[in-house]
């Protein structure tokens, strides 16, 4: 079966001021339909990067050296800007944000916002719009539907307006969705409703979602593959269960030791995420990795497949 | 009743301010209705020069006999003119401004930035005296010149939340969806800064009724025989201290307005930032 959305060696750069900074070298996830894609990494491994790449919403001074982004058999790099908005974004790739209250603006009326979206991307009349609002936000369990149109979004709960959102990313019935780290300003209980909920969604929507995280319970929970990514590289990919039974990459498995419900002792990882513009030469994890040898600061591993379709780039792996 | 409505309706100065603007906002429409003598704004009466104040002129008279009072009223839509010419000039410029600096980074956005120190960091008054000087001296230069040295005060304010929107997400979703960026800062930044431009554009009111009236007074501004309070005030020196009413009546007409307009404006400042409770 062909993958919804397949990323392969993508490089991305961004200008600074100190010359132009490698964040994504070398990452890659395949997304096959009807799946969740957990993609999970440190703050500053590049993971906002990525979201942004596939998305064609770079930054200023950013831009794609390598690789490329094939979402249902299009190389997504190919298009231009207006193709991109007229045809990808919030049409056939829906997005899911974290919810800092300002993922809504907060002096226009939610219903309005969203309608705004639909009026360009969706088809059928505004009635059709409303009725197709309301009943997402009655499948979201959003109380009264109608009225939650004609609130403001400040008058809502972090928990339900998470779920606004992803009403709004699901409005013009999009064939992926892309979520980034949407749960993590909830609380744990909200955390988890929402979570089912999306599980829901992506069975009963016949969705294929890209979840990006950095919290390994909630992929576990909710992902049936997972992608690790360190420092702009992807280190370990394949199935979620063979994954985090037998993690294959010292990075996964000292994520898991930060773990508090996974570790069976607690352990952090020493130092943090090398910057991109200065990244050791050789494994980028090495200066950090308990399992370390000085050949691991020498050469960079390709990735190989293990057992179980689990892909890891390391030279210890099996 | 709307509960933010409800709040100010219970703050008692501003309700003050907002009775006075209300009765001055009437007096400059219905003026010349109002006014005893509506002919007095320019008319001269030589015979009854200089009277104080009687029942039939309950403001006295000036040098040329004509009647305080009704000169008083009719000055109302004079003062109210200008000062929304004024705020509004400089909304005008000042709040594309902001909107750009704020939204955009790179040389023009610092450059706007920093003229608006420069124009911030001299008292307007005197800024303005030195303008409307260079312009020559008549009401629509004074105008100008007071327009010239506000805008900075709304660049300033919407500078401030276009920055604060710039890195939001739903900023970042509108160009996704490729929405430009006069529709971003217009339709969708713009009304957040809507409530702090209504508080500084009352207050601005007031406050340019008093500069328009100094400027008035140092003969910058309107020309005799227009019924001008701060020019009433300027004609008035040579009689005083004798005709004291010549130079009270609009004086006080200059004080209660200026004073309406910034009670109204700092009751709905503390209504958008209570934080704030400092007048200009």
């Amino acid at each position: 079966m062909i993958p919804i959305l397949e990323v392969a060696g993508l490089k991305v750069s961004i200008r600074t001021d100190a010359g132009p900074a490698r964040i994504l070298d070398d990452v890659g996830l395949t997304l096959r339909k009807g799946r969740v894609l957990g993609v999970v990494g440190e703050s500053g491994c590049g993971k906002s990067t990525l979201i942004r790449a596939i998305l064609g919403i770079l930054p200023r001074g950013g831009a794609v050296d390598a690789g490329t982004i094939q979402f249902e058999g299009e190389n997504l790099l190919v298009f231009t800007e207006a193709e991109m908005v007229e045809r990808i974004r919030g049409r056939r790739i829906g997005f899911i944000p974290q919810d800092p209250l300002l993922s809504l603006n907060p002096v226009f009326k939610v219903g309005t916002q969203m309608l705004e979206v639909m009026r360009r991307h969706a088809e059928g009349t505004r009635r059709d719009h409303v009725a197709r609002l309301v009943s997402l936000l009655k499948r979201l369990r959003v109380p009264s539907p109608e009225a939650a149109l004609e609130r403001y979004p400040h008058q809502f709960s972090g928990g339900q307006r998470q779920r606004l959102l992803i009403a709004a990313a699901l409005a013009c019935q999009p064939g992926l969705v892309i979520a980034d780290e949407p749960t993590t300003a909830l609380d744990v209980t909200t955390q988890h409703e929402i979570l089912l909920l999306l599980r829901e969604l992506v069975d009963e929507f016949d969705l294929s979602l890209l979840f990006v995280t950095h919290d390994l319970g909630v992929v576990a929970e909710l992902c049936d593959d997972i992608t690790v990514i360190y420092a702009g590289q992807t280190v370990e990919a394949g199935p979620v269960a063979p994954v985090l039974r037998t993690p294959g990459h010292p990075y996964t498995r000292a994520l898991i030791g930060c773990h508090p419900e996974r570790a069976t002792s607690f352990v952090g990882i020493p130092g943090s995420v090398p910057p991109a513009t200065r990244m050791p030469p050789g494994c980028r994890f090495a200066p950090r990795c308990a399992e370390a040898e000085t050949i691991c600061g020498a050469n960079l591993p390709a990735q190989a497949p293990g057992q179980d379709g689990v892909l890891v780039r390391c030279i210890h792996a099996p | 009743m709307n509960p933010v409505l409800r709040k100010l309706a219970r703050d008692v100065p501003a309700m003050i301010g907002l009775a006075i603007v209300l009765v001055v906002v009437l007096i400059a429409i219905l003026g010349p209705w109002l006014a005893p003598y509506p002919g007095d704004a320019t008319a001269s009466h030589l015979l009854r020069r200089l009277k104080p104040p009687t029942m039939a002129f309950p403001f006295g008279t000036d040098n040329l006999g004509r009647d305080i009072y009704s000169r008083v009223i009719l000055g109302a839509r004079g003062a109210l003119q200008v000062a929304m010419a004024v705020v509004g000039l400089a909304m005008a410029i000042g709040i594309p401004l902001g909107l750009l600096a704020g939204y955009r980074n790179g040389f023009f956005s610092e450059l706007i930035m920093r003229v608006c120190d420069v124009v911030l960091a001299i008292p307007q008054l005197i800024l303005a005296l030195a303008l409307a000087q260079m312009m020559g001296p008549s009401l629509q230069s004074a105008m100008l010149a007071l327009s010239l040295t506000y805008w900075p005060f709304f660049t300033r304010i919407v500078y401030a939340d276009a920055r604060r929107l710039r890195e939001s997400l739903f900023v970042d979703a509108l160009h996704g969806i490729g929405a430009g960026t006069g529709r971003i800062v217009f339709l969708h930044i713009l009304p957040n800064a809507i409530s702090p431009i209504i508080v500084r554009a009352t207050i601005g009111l007031g406050f340019t009724i008093l500069t328009a009236a100094v400027l008035g007074f140092l003969g910058m501004g309107a020309t005799p025989p227009a019924p001008d309070w701060g020019l009433t005030i300027a004609q008035s020196r040579l009689y005083l201290p004798d005709a004291w009413w010549y130079a009270l009546y609009p004086g006080l007409a200059i004080l209660l307005t200026v004073m309406g307009f910034n009670l109204l404006g700092d009751g709905l400042r503390d209504l958008v930032d209570p934080r704030l409770r400092r007048s200009r």
